[in-house]
Order: C-alpha cells, then sequence, then structure tokens
C-alpha cells in the first residue's frame, strides 16, 4: 500500500473509479440473486462483502486520497455497500423462509398417534360421593365426623333407644364381635349404620351441633346384585334450640338439589325408627321416567323398577330419649337425623346396575369415574 | 301383611272407582309401606265354568293315566250337550263337581285353550287345578267343588279369581297392622270414612264353668280367653270364600279348625290356637318351663325348653310354647274317612283359646328356638289385649256356623288388671315438633281417629287406645298427629348453622392421598375385611405374627373368613388376582381403609345406661374395650407400571414403584420419608423396605415374596406397601417458604466406588452431611457394578448443584465442598473416588 500523497488524484485510482465501483456493486448484487440456497448465499457474502471483495479492497485505497477527495470516495463505496447490503440482507430472509418452510414440513408428525405413556388412576366412585355428599354439607356449616367400625353395642343400638329386646335389633342382621370367652357378649358389633357417629359427636360437646358423618357399615346379607355386607351410609345430625321436621325437610331438599338436580319431587312417607320421631322414608321422584313408567308396561323404567320413586333413605326428628342417653337437654334442645345409601345413589346417579361392581375391584368399572364423580 | 282389597272393602267402604293402586298412594302417605300391589286374575278369559263329570273312561296304553271324559257344562258351550274333556288327573269321581275352562278361554300362562285331538279323542277344554287358576301352590290334582253349584255357573266369579292384593311391609311399631282391622283403621282414617270394625261383637260375660284355666305367670300371660265348641262335624270343609281368602293373603288352607283360626288372626290381629278337647288331660296351665323339659312342636321338632320359656300345659306336660307354636299331642287331628263306610273321623270337640302374652317373653322364645311364627310375629309387635274375647267369639261363631258344632255356655276369661295408661301432652307440642300451624282442635281430633281418649285444654290428657302398645310418651303422639296431616305438607325450611370450620386438616390429607394416588396412575378399590387363617398362611406370616392376632365375628358369613383384617393386602391382592384373571394385567391398585387391631387385654364393652349421660369414666372404659382402628393405605402392582407403546419400551413395576407409593403418600402428608433395607413377611427378603417418618417405622414397600406370590397365584414380581395414614399424619404442619437465590449454580459430578452392600441411602446422607449448606440437591444418576468397578463394588455416580444465597461461588469453593463431601461419605461408608 502506498502512503498518503496529498496531490494523487481520484480518478487515476482504478478502483475507485465510479464505473468500476457500480460494477463490483451489480456484480455482487446478481450474485446475491443468483444464490440458489443459503450456503451459496454465504459463499457470494464472502465473495463480495469480505475482506478481499473488490468493495472492500477499494474502501481501503479511501485512506490513500487526499483530504478533498475522500469525501466524494466514501460517499460512493459507502452507497454502493450499502445496496449490496441490503441485497444480501433481502436474499438471505427469502432463502431463510424458504428454508424454514421445507423443514417444516419435513418435520412435520402424525399427531393421532395413540398416546398413553403416562398410566391414568381413578378413585373409587362412592369415595368421590361420600365427599361431594361432605362437601353439600361443609357448605352448610356441618363439620364431618367419623367413628369406629368395630363399635360398642351402647352407641350403636342401646343410645339410640334399641334396647335388647327391641324387634328393630333383630330386624338389621348384625354382624357380632366374639368376646374373650368366646361368646357373642362382647359387647361390641360390627356398626350397622352410621348413628353411632351421631351420639359420639353428641357426647363430645354441647349443641349446636351439625354433623355429617359418611363410613362404612356392615348387615350379614349376602353380596348379590342388589345387596352387599359391606356398605356405605352418610348420616347427618343437627341438634340445636327449635329444630323442627320443617328444618329437615328443607336440608333434603338442597342436598337433593345439589346431588340429582332441582324440580324432582319428595315423597315424605311416615315410617319407623326407634331413634327418631316422627319418623319418615324420603322418596325421591325417578328422575329418569319422572313417573311415566309406572302402571305402562309399554315404557318400563330400570332406574325406578316403574314405582316412579327412588328410596333415598330415612329420616326424622331425633328421638328425645336418644338426645338424654347422649347427655343433652331435650327440653331446650331439638334435633333432626336422616341417613342415606351410598350405593343406590349410586346406582340410580349412574346407572351401575349391579352392586357387585362396586365391590369387586375391575379397574374396567373404576378408571371411567376419573377423580370426581 | 297381604290385604285383598275385596276383603277391605268389608270394613272400609271406599269409594267404587277406587283402584289397589289408588288405595296404596293413600296408605303409602300415612305410613304403611305398601310394597307391591299384585293384580290377581287379570290374565284369566272365560269361559270358565262349573262341570259336572257325567263319565270318566280311564284310557290305558300312556305312560301316565288319562282320563276321556263327558263334563255337564250347563248352556256355557251354547249347546247344553256335554262337553268332551281329556284329562291327566285323577282325584275326581263321577258326579263330581269341577272347573272347566271352555275352548276360546285363556289361562294365565297365557295359555289360549282351543278344541284339540290329544290320546286319540277331542279335548274340548280342560279340567283346572288350583295351580293353573294361579290360585296357589296347591298340586293335588284338579279342583273338586262343593255339590252345591250349578253346572255351568261362571267359576270366575264363584273362585273370585279376580281381586287385587296390598302387600304391605309392617313395621315394628305398628303390630296392629298385622291385622285387616288395623289396615282398615288406616284407611278409613285416610279416606275420612267410617270403620266396621270386626272386634265390635256380641261377647257373652266371662263365667265360671268354662275350661279350667290355671294362669301361673300373669305376667308372661295377662290374659287367656278359652272358648269350647261341641259337636263339630270332621267332614266339614273350609268354603271357598274362607280358603281363597287366606290363599290371597299367602296361607294355605289346611283343615277346617286351622283355617278358622288362621282366618280370625288375619281379621282382628289376634293369634288363636285351637286344641282337641278330647287329646287334652286335664286343666289348661301357664307356666314358665323348668330347665330340662321338652316340647315337641306342631312342625314335628322336638325342642329343648329354657327357663324362661312360657308354656301351656296340662297334666300331661307341655302342650304348647306360649305365642309361638302349639305342640304336637294336642293339635287337631287330621280328618280320615274309612274306605268302605265313608265316615269320617277327627276332632269334635275344639277348645279355643285366644290369650295375650308378653312381647318381650314372645320374642326372645321365638329367638331362641328359631321359631318365627305368624303368632310370634304379631305378639312381639303387640297383640290388642281386648281383642281376645272378640277373637275367640269370632272363632266360635264361624265353627258353629260352618262345622255344625255347639258353642258351648261355658267362657273363661282370665285377665290381669291392666293400669290405664294416660299421656300428657302439651296442645302445642305437634306444632312445635313439625314447625307448622296445626292448633290443638286438630291435634285432638287426629288424636281421636287414631282411637285415643282426650281431655283437657292446653295440656292433653290422651289414653291410647289398647292396641296401641307403641304410643307411650308424647313424641308418639306427635308423629301420629303429624303423619296423618301430611308430612307433605310440612313447610320445608332451612336452619341457621352457626359459622362451619370445613374440614379437618386429618380429612384433608386423607383426600389428598387419594388425589395424589389416582394422579399417579393407582385405581382406588374397596376390600372388605374379612379374612382368616389362609390369608396369613398366604401371606407367610409366622405363627406368632402380631398380625395373626385378629378380631373374630360370632357369625361371619363365611366360616373361613371368620376374622376382621389386621393388613390391608389380603383384599387389595385379591382384588389384584381378580383383575389379572379378567384379563387386565398391567395394574396399579390402592386401597384406604381401617384395620382393626385387638387390645393387649380384650375386655368387653359395658353396656351402659340409656337414661342419662354417661361419665366420663364409663365412656372411657367402652372406649378401651374397643380394638385399634388405625387408617391404613396399601398399593398393589404388576405388569407394565409405564407401557410399551410406538415410543418404545415401557417399564415393568416392580419394588422401586412401591417404595415411590409410600414417597407420593409421605408427599401429601408434607413429611419427609426415609427407606431402610428390612426384612419382613410377605415381602421378599433382599427387596423390602422398611418405611420411617423420624424414628418411627410406619410401614413397609418392596416386591413380594416369590414364595407369597406362589401360594397366592399371583404375577410374577408383583409389588406391594403398606403404611399407616395415622402414623404419617402430623396436625398443624406449616411450610416456611425457603430463600431462592438468583446467583448461578455450580454443578459438580462425583462417581463413588464403593462396596456393594454399602446402602445408597447411607452414601447420599454422607455426601449431604459432608457437602454442608452450599449444596443445593443432589442426585444419583447412574449405578453399574462390574469389571469397571470391581468386583464385590459398585459405582455410584451423583451430580451436585451448589449455590450459595448471598454470592457467586468460586470454583474453588465449589470443589472444596465437593471434597468434603466425598470425604465424609469415605469415612462412612468407605467411599473411594472412582479413578483416584
Amino acid at each position: 500500500m502506498s502512503a498518503p500523497n496529498k496531490s494523487y488524484d481520484p480518478v487515476e485510482v482504478e478502483a475507485l473509479k465510479p464505473e468500476v465501483v457500480e460494477q463490483a456493486r451489480d456484480e455482487a448484487i446478481a450474485a446475491f440473486a443468483a444464490a440458489a440456497d443459503l450456503d451459496e448465499l454465504k459463499q457470494a457474502k464472502v465473495a463480495h462483502t469480505g475482506d478481499r471483495s473488490p468493495l472492500s479492497l477499494a474502501n481501503r485505497e479511501i485512506g490513500a486520497l487526499p483530504p478533498q477527495a475522500k469525501a466524494a470516495a466514501g460517499k460512493l463505496i459507502g452507497q454502493a455497500r450499502g445496496a449490496v447490503n441490503q441485497a444480501l440482507a433481502k436474499r438471505q430472509a427469502e432463502l431463510e423462509a424458504e428454508r424454514d418452510a421445507r423443514v417444516l414440513v419435513e418435520e412435520a408428525v402424525d399427531v393421532t398417534l395413540p398416546f398413553g405413556r403416562v398410566p391414568r388412576g381413578a378413585r373409587h366412585p362412592l369415595t368421590t360421593l361420600a365427599e361431594r355428599i361432605e362437601d353439600t354439607f361443609v357448605a352448610m356449616g356441618y363439620q364431618v365426623a367419623s367413628g369406629p367400625e368395630v363399635e360398642a353395642e351402647w352407641l350403636n343400638f342401646d343410645a339410640l333407644n334399641l334396647h335388647a329386646d327391641h324387634p328393630a335389633r333383630s330386624m338389621q342382621d348384625t354382624f357380632f364381635v366374639e368376646a374373650p370367652d368366646g361368646s357373642a357378649d362382647s359387647g361390641m358389633v360390627l356398626r350397622t349404620q352410621t348413628s353411632p357417629v351421631q351420639i359420639r359427636a353428641m357426647l363430645a360437646g354441647e349443641p349446636p351441633l351439625y354433623a355429617v358423618s359418611p363410613g362404612r357399615v356392615y348387615r350379614t346379607d349376602e353380596l348379590d346384585a342388589t345387596h352387599t355386607p359391606v356398605f356405605r351410609q352418610v348420616e347427618a345430625i343437627a341438634v340445636d334450640e327449635g329444630i323442627t321436621f320443617g328444618h329437615l325437610k328443607g336440608t333434603i331438599e338442597v342436598l337433593v338439589e345439589k346431588l340429582i338436580g332441582g324440580g324432582l319431587e319428595l315423597r315424605w312417607r311416615p315410617s319407623y325408627f326407634p331413634f327418631t320421631e316422627p319418623s319418615a322414608e324420603i322418596d325421591l321422584q325417578c328422575f329418569v321416567c319422572r313417573g311415566a313408567s309406572v302402571g305402562n308396561p309399554d315404557r318400563p323404567c330400570r332406574t325406578c323398577s316403574s314405582e316412579g320413586w327412588i328410596e333415598l333413605g330415612g329420616c326424622g326428628v331425633v328421638n328425645p330419649r336418644v338426645l338424654v342417653a347422649a347427655g343433652i337437654d331435650p327440653n331446650r334442645y331439638s334435633g333432626f337425623a336422616f341417613g342415606l345409601g351410598l350405593e343406590r345413589i349410586l346406582m340410580n346417579r349412574h346407572n351401575v346396575a349391579d352392586m357387585r361392581d362396586m365391590v369387586e375391584g375391575d379397574v374396567r368399572f373404576t378408571l371411567p369415574f376419573g377423580m370426581e364423580i | 301383611m297381604r290385604v285383598p282389597l275385596s276383603w277391605l272393602r268389608e270394613y272400609v267402604d271406599l269409594p267404587a272407582g277406587e283402584t289397589g293402586r289408588d288405595v296404596a298412594a293413600r296408605l303409602v302417605r300415612a305410613g304403611l309401606e305398601v310394597e307391591t300391589v299384585e293384580q290377581l286374575g287379570t290374565d284369566i278369559k272365560g269361559p270358565l265354568v262349573v262341570g259336572e263329570v257325567l263319565s270318566i273312561d280311564e284310557l290305558s296304553g300312556f305312560k301316565k293315566p288319562i282320563r276321556h271324559c263327558f263334563v255337564n257344562v250347563g248352556s256355557a258351550n251354547g249347546t247344553g250337550e256335554p262337553q268332551e274333556i281329556v284329562c291327566g288327573a285323577t282325584n275326581f269321581q263321577v258326579g263330581d263337581k269341577v272347573v272347566v275352562i271352555l275352548p276360546g278361554g285363556v289361562l294365565p300362562g297365557p295359555f289360549p285353550i282351543s278344541a284339540r285331538q290329544t290320546y286319540g279323542h277331542t279335548s274340548a277344554g280342560m279340567i283346572c287345578s288350583a295351580r293353573e287358576l294361579g290360585m296357589g301352590d296347591d298340586h293335588n290334582g284338579i279342583i273338586v267343588l262343593p255339590p252345591e253349584y250349578e253346572p255351568g255357573t261362571d267359576a270366575i266369579e264363584l273362585l273370585q279369581l279376580v281381586d287385587e292384593v296390598l302387600d304391605i311391609a309392617v313395621t315394628p311399631d305398628r303390630g296392629y297392622c298385622l291385622s285387616m282391622r288395623g289396615v282398615a283403621r288406616e284407611a278409613a282414617a285416610a279416606y275420612g270414612l267410617p270403620l266396621a270394625d270386626p272386634a265390635l261383637l256380641d261377647v257373652p260375660p266371662a263365667n265360671s264353668y268354662g275350661y279350667l284355666v290355671k294362669v301361673a305367670d300373669p305376667v308372661g300371660c295377662d290374659r287367656f280367653v278359652a272358648r269350647t265348641v261341641t259337636g263339630v262335624n270332621p267332614a266339614a270343609q273350609s268354603p271357598i270364600w274362607l280358603q281363597r281368602r287366606l290363599q290371597k293373603s299367602g296361607i294355605r288352607p289346611i283343615s277346617l279348625a286351622v283355617d278358622i283360626t288362621n282366618y280370625v288372626m288375619l281379621e282382628v290381629g289376634q293369634p288363636l290356637h285351637a286344641y282337641d278337647r278330647e287329646r287334652v288331660d286335664g286343666p289348661i296351665q301357664v307356666r314358665r318351663a323348668a330347665e330340662g323339659e321338652t316340647l315337641t312342636t306342631l312342625d314335628g321338632v322336638k325342642r329343648k325348653l329354657s327357663a324362661e320359656d312360657l308354656l301351656i300345659c296340662d297334666n300331661s306336660g307341655p302342650i304348647g310354647l306360649a305365642g309361638v307354636m302349639g305342640g304336637a299331642t294336642t293339635e287337631i287331628l287330621d280328618p280320615v274317612t274309612d274306605p268302605e263306610t265313608g265316615v269320617v273321623t277327627g276332632t269334635t270337640e275344639i277348645i279355643v283359646e285366644a290369650a295375650h302374652f308378653e312381647p318381650v317373653a314372645i320374642a326372645r322364645a321365638a329367638k331362641r328356638h328359631k321359631l318365627p311364627s305368624e303368632a310370634s310375629k304379631r305378639f312381639e309387635r303387640g297383640v290388642d289385649p281386648e281383642a281376645a274375647r272378640a277373637a275367640a267369639q269370632r272363632a266360635v261363631d264361624l265353627l258353629v256356623l260352618i262345622a255344625g258344632g255347639t258353642a258351648e255356655a261355658g267362657v273363661t276369661d282370665i285377665a290381669a288388671p291392666h293400669p290405664v295408661r294416660t299421656i300428657s301432652i302439651d296442645a302445642g307440642l305437634p306444632d312445635r315438633v313439625a314447625g307448622a300451624e296445626y292448633g290443638r282442635e286438630t291435634v285432638t281430633r287426629r288424636l281421636q281417629e287414631v282411637g285415643c281418649t282426650v281431655v283437657g285444654a292446653d295440656v292433653l290428657e290422651v289414653t291410647p287406645p289398647s292396641w296401641r302398645p307403641d304410643l307411650t310418651d308424647p313424641y308418639d303422639l306427635v308423629e301420629e298427629v303429624v303423619r296423618l296431616e301430611g308430612y307433605d305438607n310440612v313447610p320445608a325450611r332451612m336452619p341457621t348453622t352457626p359459622p362451619g370450620r370445613g374440614l379437618s386438616e386429618a380429612q384433608r390429607f386423607h383426600r389428598r392421598v387419594g388425589v395424589a394416588l389416582a394422579g399417579a396412575g393407582y385405581v382406588e378399590i374397596n376390600a372388605y375385611p374379612f379374612v382368616g387363617e389362609a390369608a396369613f398362611d398366604g401371606l407367610g406370616l409366622d405363627a406368632d405374627d402380631a398380625r395373626r392376632r385378629v378380631v373374630k365375628l360370632v357369625n361371619p358369613l363365611n366360616d373361613a373368613e371368620p376374622a376382621l383384617r389386621t393388613t390391608l393386602l389380603p383384599g387389595l391382592l385379591g382384588a389384584l388376582r381378580r383383575n389379572v384373571g379378567r384379563g387386565n394385567t398391567d395394574l396399579a391398585l390402592f386401597e384406604t381403609g381401617t384395620v382393626f387391631l385387638p387390645k393387649a387385654e380384650r375386655k368387653v364393652a359395658p353396656r351402659l345406661p340409656v337414661d342419662r349421660r354417661p361419665t366420663e369414666e364409663q365412656l372411657a372404659e367402652l372406649n378401651a374395650a374397643l380394638p385399634d382402628q388405625p387408617r391404613r393405605v396399601a398399593v398393589a402392582l404388576t405388569g407394565e407400571r409405564l407401557p410399551s407403546g410406538w415410543w418404545g419400551k415401557g417399564a415393568p413395576s416392580g419394588w422401586a414403584d412401591a417404595i415411590e407409593a409410600a414417597r407420593t403418600v409421605a408427599a401429601a402428608a408434607g413429611v419427609e420419608l426415609t427407606v431402610r433395607q428390612a426384612q419382613y413377611a410377605p415381602w421378599h427378603p433382599g427387596r423390602c423396605a422398611e418405611l420411617l417418618v423420624g424414628d418411627e417405622v410406619v410401614g413397609h414397600a418392596g416386591e413380594l415374596h416369590p414364595r407369597v406370590i406362589k401360594a397366592m397365584h399371583l404375577p410374577e414380581r408383583t409389588s406391594a406397601m403398606e403404611l399407616d395414614l395415622d402414623l404419617v399424619f402430623e396436625d398443624g404442619r406449616r411450610v416456611s417458604g425457603p430463600p431462592v437465590s438468583a446467583y448461578p449454580v455450580a454443578t459438580q459430578d462425583v462417581a463413588l466406588i464403593v462396596d456393594a452392600g454399602v446402602h445408597a441411602a447411607d452414601v447420599e446422607s454422607a455426601l449431604r452431611e459432608g457437602a454442608g449448606e452450599l449444596l443445593e440437591s443432589l442426585r444419583l444418576f447412574d449405578v453399574f457394578t462390574g469389571e469397571q468397578a470391581g468386583a464385590g463394588k459398585k459405582s455410584l455416580a451423583y451430580t451436585l448443584r451448589f449455590r450459595a444465597t448471598d454470592r457467586t461461588l468460586t470454583a474453588d469453593e465449589a470443589s472444596a465442598a465437593r471434597e468434603s463431601a466425598v470425604a465424609v461419605a469415605a469415612e462412612r461408608t468407605g467411599a473411594v473416588l472412582r479413578g483416584a
């Protein structure tokens, strides 16, 4: 490279001649346009914008120009390089877009391939059904209470106004726990109902008491399509000042609406339970046929066996004797209680035809219920 | 209680168009559980008529006797000519009146009848049996009618084939509804109609010349009415109407005297007993049994009596188990016809007993002798003691009317004095209990409808009727008022509850466990808790294993499974096996539930008083007798834990998954679980983990012992976990938010060679301790044994991540921490840096 020469005439420098610069510019632009892919473009980029490219070499010559000539030469080269870079960027963007379009097509997969890499689990529908009922009561201000399954006879029977010879005591076929001497007089049974939990709850403190108690209960029925010796009940009790049969009705209406749906008629049938008086059985209008199947053999209803009603459970105003046994003043407080069988609700609410399916633990039965019911 | 509608109408003048269903609906709302309304005779179509057998030609050459008959059916066949019928029954003779269905008729089935050729003759109709007409299960051939009916008479009407029967399940408090009288009373109240009470009869007063009866136990027997009928014709049979009413009520007609006692029992609700007077030896006595006495009851069973049994006796000893079943020695004789003379012999003198026994004594006797009878069912629930005289009179009247007997003038009636029961009730109580506004007038009227005598104004003095022993306190009366006014008419309201506390921490935890396991791919099951020795043997438990100490049941459903579970595994593994058997091979199951662990010292739970709250000491004693019932969770796995697929190979389930399930539960509890190598049945001795929270063992996990797998017919490599949820749960736990450092992490890998027997958990805890506070996390990313590790050695490779909360760590700091970690591991476990 030559030293600065103040008398140097720029026109004399071949590389800075406008026609030479323009030609280099045009050749670069043409080379970019001709590049078929990003690799060729990269080569063209090196050739036309790299250190050894005509425009770069020409640019270096500017430093040797006399000051008065530098501006014009710089402008000339700058414009040419600007045009080259612009063409390069444009072509680069074009080719990248082409490549992306091609690659994304090549990388496409069949997203409908069957998947199931992570196995699904499920909770038992009776568990989630009990929780749903619990939640309905918890939202009303109730607490959830529980008690032991092997229970004292006093709690399962006596305190509930079922004395030793009460006919109702033989109605319920009870599993008796063996006493140390091998007899049946252990004073303990497998609880036949969740009602002893009510007594426990009452013994635990002064009213007001609002409690719901789901749990397993036992009776000596053989397993068949509609019976199981181990089944589940949910029981609720309210003890407070001024509790009436009307409060019982209101509460059950709310429960039914949350659990099954609105607009269904309830039938309240007088019945007999030693621990309540008055006592009632509650029937729910069949939510499938709404009674249309009754006396109509052409339209039989499986859900209600064409009866028009579905038995929901038993209930009543707590017998004052029960309050007394639990240490609650029946002159100040009154209460209501009711119990529902969960298996029957599950059968009705979810079209389960055979109770054995709830017992046997076949995963094909349980899986469709998932995590919530 | 089966109630034929036609019979009910005899006592209540129900509206003519009222169907069985209509009546049932009314009764249901009044509290009677009408289970079904049976439609009788709707599937029979006539002509069904009385026929007179004119001739019988016994056909031979067939496998069974066949008769070719001509039967006079009057003008029912349109011609008046004898009807030609082929019949397979043989219990009739020429001249007998029978029931004939003619061509065009239909029998239940449905079996349309037409004239056809059979056994070489034309058979234009059929001679019917009771079973073919849907009247009962009588197999004794065709029906032979009493002679007085004219041929051609419509037999559908005659046999009362068309009717409706309400089947009512009577609750224990409504014993009076085990009678037509009781149901009729409810129907009358439900319809607001008057009742024709069948117990309102003219009865001659008691006198001193009736059959001699001595009641030695007036508590057990507070009423004994005896009447005698003589000159009874033993050949007399129950008329059709009586038989039909019994049949429709579900009682098989037997003989006239027995049929009459059953009929009156159904009608009035008073169980009766008929004795053959000639077979009773001397006066009747009512007393308790002496230990060792025996009695052969009507069913032919010789029974050993208990001192508590209440007996009817004569000079020979016991002749009946009071209120339950009569004895064989004094029963009415079956009539016997002399084949030569045709003379019928049998009982001609009958003593009718109508007594009242104490309900509890009868209930216990029926239970003790496993002999629930129609009589005991009624006495247990309470029979109207004031109906005894009327019932006896009714039976006497029927014996006189139907059997041609003569009522003796003697009337025995022994009655223990009954105190008059009155109940005081605040007239406003029904309103307060129901939350409705009835008012005093309504309350009084409803109680009167029930049969009570009511006097008073604000406080009512109520005397319940003799047939309602269940009405004993004011709330019983409240129930009567509210049910008759209609439960449907009580306005529904919501109580005002105090603010709720929501679920307890433990309840929330139990839900989390289920959600977490289901989220991890486990499916919940609920097994029965019944187990037997076989279950423990299958698990390979030692003879002295604590889990063999069980709570036993006196009356298990299955004698092979008399105990309650002490572990969830038998039920869970049973469910696993059942699933595998049904072709579900990749399984992850879980169950949560209680196990039952007897107390060290077995005790009896006391029967506490019910007239007051038990003391705290009494309740403590009661609870102390109950077995411990901790809540457990268990899982069982087999097959692939992660499925194979087009993505590649899956992963078989194994011991590690079982332990992982325990970690899932621990995470739901928010506690840290540590794992220790252990040996514990039923697990594989080399693949069993003891699970600890702190120093407490909470459960076990791992692969099952191959012997257990074989014994229980489980798939190979089945794994399981069981732990105690109560032990894992910590109440009041609260997590403190950890500081999160924004400085960069320094990662260091370390590979250690240890003896093959060294536990990874020990190496890890040594590394953690040595690494100190700068260690953010540690991960074991490779384990291998083999030549490179050296014989009897294994290599464990860890990634340690270091980070400080307040600065960027220098390389030297990170290396120093790593060296310190390795040093502690070396000291504790003999670990050597690989390549060192």
